[in-house]
């Protein structure tokens, strides 16, 4: 059965809306700045949705809405998916985070820090009539949650399922990433020789998948998601798990990496991630595909980043542009990959989105257009 | 048609295998008694005691499962309701006084519920499909349909599956092992009962 993307949104420190955020990539603009996080931490670089801009922006969506920040984002992001694309019986809504209202910890409100809570709350908000589906796996969740979206299509499960991701910037993640020592004192810089770690962002991201054949569908032509097998907090060095969930992917999809036109890769600017990458990519002779992290655009959003990167690649492939990859400048990783420096219109048919995260998770998807040479 | 071969159970201080109590022992905390649990299984893998409460339990309840399996393209689909919360509320902890602000890595890196997911692969070579769900009880329903679409699509030869909840000392794990062969029909019925 064949699986498509079609609408999508996003809420991000870049704009509330899909073509919002689209627009201002093309145009260089990246997320991230100073942002003061509480005074034992300080400031950090991050990328921060500024709460009077979103404040003013959810008050068009519901003015009489009481409930926490999160649950603002989500509604934000898949207020007007559900719109465009009116809920059936078997619809399933598929929620990606890796922390939730973890925010609701720091008040000592235990209760409100249940991800299912969330969960539940949001699926009464719009009324779906089916159990949500929720993920946690980590720094790949966005990812996996549209492969899931697949396979319970596939499954015949549901019809259509709308996936939705959202992670906040907390000062208990970024007190985190400081004690591992990942976090870079400057703008984050994937793949280049002088990155020094991540900066760490927020966003809310939707997106509407359904076994529906639309003008402009983007299909889901395979999936994968491989462990390392090797180490909870830092990637294998043979890049095993990512090779394996690319090599997965692509046999699904029935094409080779020679057909792949672009690479939407993970790239969290730290040392051992992104040396990783260009291992496992080489691996699979994909070493010339013209490749770009988008974290230099919005920070790591976590949970949100599987998805939310997925959503620009779908504009890339609709626009036909390469997008450069921000921050980087020259060649960071012992194998050369093609990392994108600058914008490019081309061709672009089919691309692949990977992300990898802490507990060696992997994960990988095909994305096509144009739907007359698709796999049924 | 698949099967549940072995299930096990532990909770209050009791291991039960297929229904079957295996180990119990009079220890009040869970520290002690996942220790004993540990010493009797006579492996050694000196990483376990560096994991969270919720990898131990993880651990020792796929241990029971995959000790003497040779099968290594097993997909595990680990869920439970509280997530990371119980190590969580350590790392909270550690930021919430900025007199005695002291955040650690070796905790924060449990702070996501998947780790679970990687303990168990990193022990015994899974490289393999997984996911971790959340949700207030165990879903027999999908976990039951995905188990066998992930069979029937050839994306696992085996599943683990397993309940995982460990949270203020409250613990609790269902884990089965889905297979081609095996002495208990996969159906939601059997499900249900093995993870009451």
């Amino acid at each position: 059965m064949a699986v498509f993307i079609h609408d999508t949104n996003i809420i991000s420190p870049l704009g509330f809306s899909t073509d919002d955020n689209f627009q201002k990539i093309l145009s260089g603009k990246s997320a991230i700045e100073q942002v003061f996080i509480n005074d034992k931490i300080g400031s950090v670089y991050a990328g921060k949705i500024n709460d009077e801009l979103f404040n003013n922006h959810f008050q068009s969506i519901d003015i009489d809405f009481k409930g926490s920040r999160i649950e603002k984002l989500l509604i934000a992001a898949l207020s007007p998916i559900v719109e465009k694309n009116p809920m059936k019986d078997d619809s399933v809504l598929i929620l990606s985070t890796t922390k939730g209202n973890i925010a609701a910890l720091a008040n000592n409100d235990l209760n409100g820090a249940f991800i299912d809570q969330l969960t539940k709350n949001i699926n009464h908000y719009f009324g779906f009539k089916t159990e949500p589906i929720v993920v946690s796996n980590a720094c790949t969740s966005g990812v996996l949650a549209i492969s899931l979206a697949k396979r319970f299509i596939e499954m015949e499960q549901c019809t259509n399922a709308y996936v939705v991701a959202v992670d906040e910037l907390t000062p208990f993640v970024v007190s985190g990433f400081q004690s591992f020592q990942a976090m870079s004192s400057e703008p984050c810089k994937p793949y280049d020789a002088d990155r020094t770690g991540v900066n760490l962002g927020e966003a809310a991201v939707a997106v509407f998948v359904s076994n529906e054949d639309r003008n402009e569908a983007i299909q889901i032509l395979g999936d994968a998601n491989i462990n390392d097998a090797n180490h909870i907090s830092g990637p294998s060095r043979t890049g095993e798990g990512l090779f394996l969930s690319i090599e997965k992917a692509l046999n699904e999809a029935k094409i080779s990496s020679n057909q792949i036109d672009y690479i939407s890769a993970h790239g969290t600017a730290t040392l051992f991630n992104d040396e990783m990458e260009a291992v496992a990519f080489n691996r699979l002779n994909l070493q010339n595909v013209p490749t770009n992290s988008l974290k230099g655009y919005f920070g790591h959003t976590l949970g949100a980043s599987g998805l939310l990167e997925t959503v620009i690649t779908i504009e890339s492939l609709k626009n036909n542009v390469l997008i450069p990859s921000f921050g980087y400048q020259q060649q960071g990783t012992t194998q050369q990959i093609n990392i994108i420096t600058k914008k490019e219109q081309k061709v672009l048919k089919t691309a692949l989105k990977t992300a990898s995260g802490f507990g060696g998770s992997n994960s990988a998807i095909i994305l096509v257009k144009n739907s007359e040479n698709v796999r049924n | 048609m698949y099967a549940i071969n072995k299930f096990i159970n532990i909770s209050q201080n009791v291991v039960c295998e297929n229904g079957k109590s295996i180990f119990h022992n009079q220890e009040d905390t869970f520290a002690a008694f996942m220790k004993n649990v540990y010493k009797n299984l006579n492996i050694s893998y000196p990483k376990f005691y560096k994991m969270d409460d919720l990898c131990k339990l993880a651990f020792i309840a796929s241990e029971l499962l995959l000790q003497n399996e040779t099968e290594k393209d097993i997909a595990l689909l680990f869920s439970n309701n509280e997530a990371s919360l119980d190590t969580d509320l350590k790392h909270q902890q550690s930021i919430q006084n900025p007199e005695n602000y002291y955040p650690s890595p070796a905790i924060f890196v449990y702070t996501l519920s998947n780790i679970t997911i990687g303990e168990v692969s990193i022990r015994h070579k899974l490289k393999s499909e997984s996911a971790f769900f959340i949700a207030n009880e165990y879903q027999t329903n999908y976990m039951h349909k995905y188990t066998e679409h992930l069979l029937q699509t050839n994306k696992a030869t085996k599943v683990l599956c397993g309940w995982v909840h460990c949270l203020n000392g409250a613990y609790k794990a269902c884990f089965y092992l889905v297979e081609s062969n095996g002495n208990l029909e996969h159906t939601i019925h059997n499900i249900n009962n093995i993870t009451k």
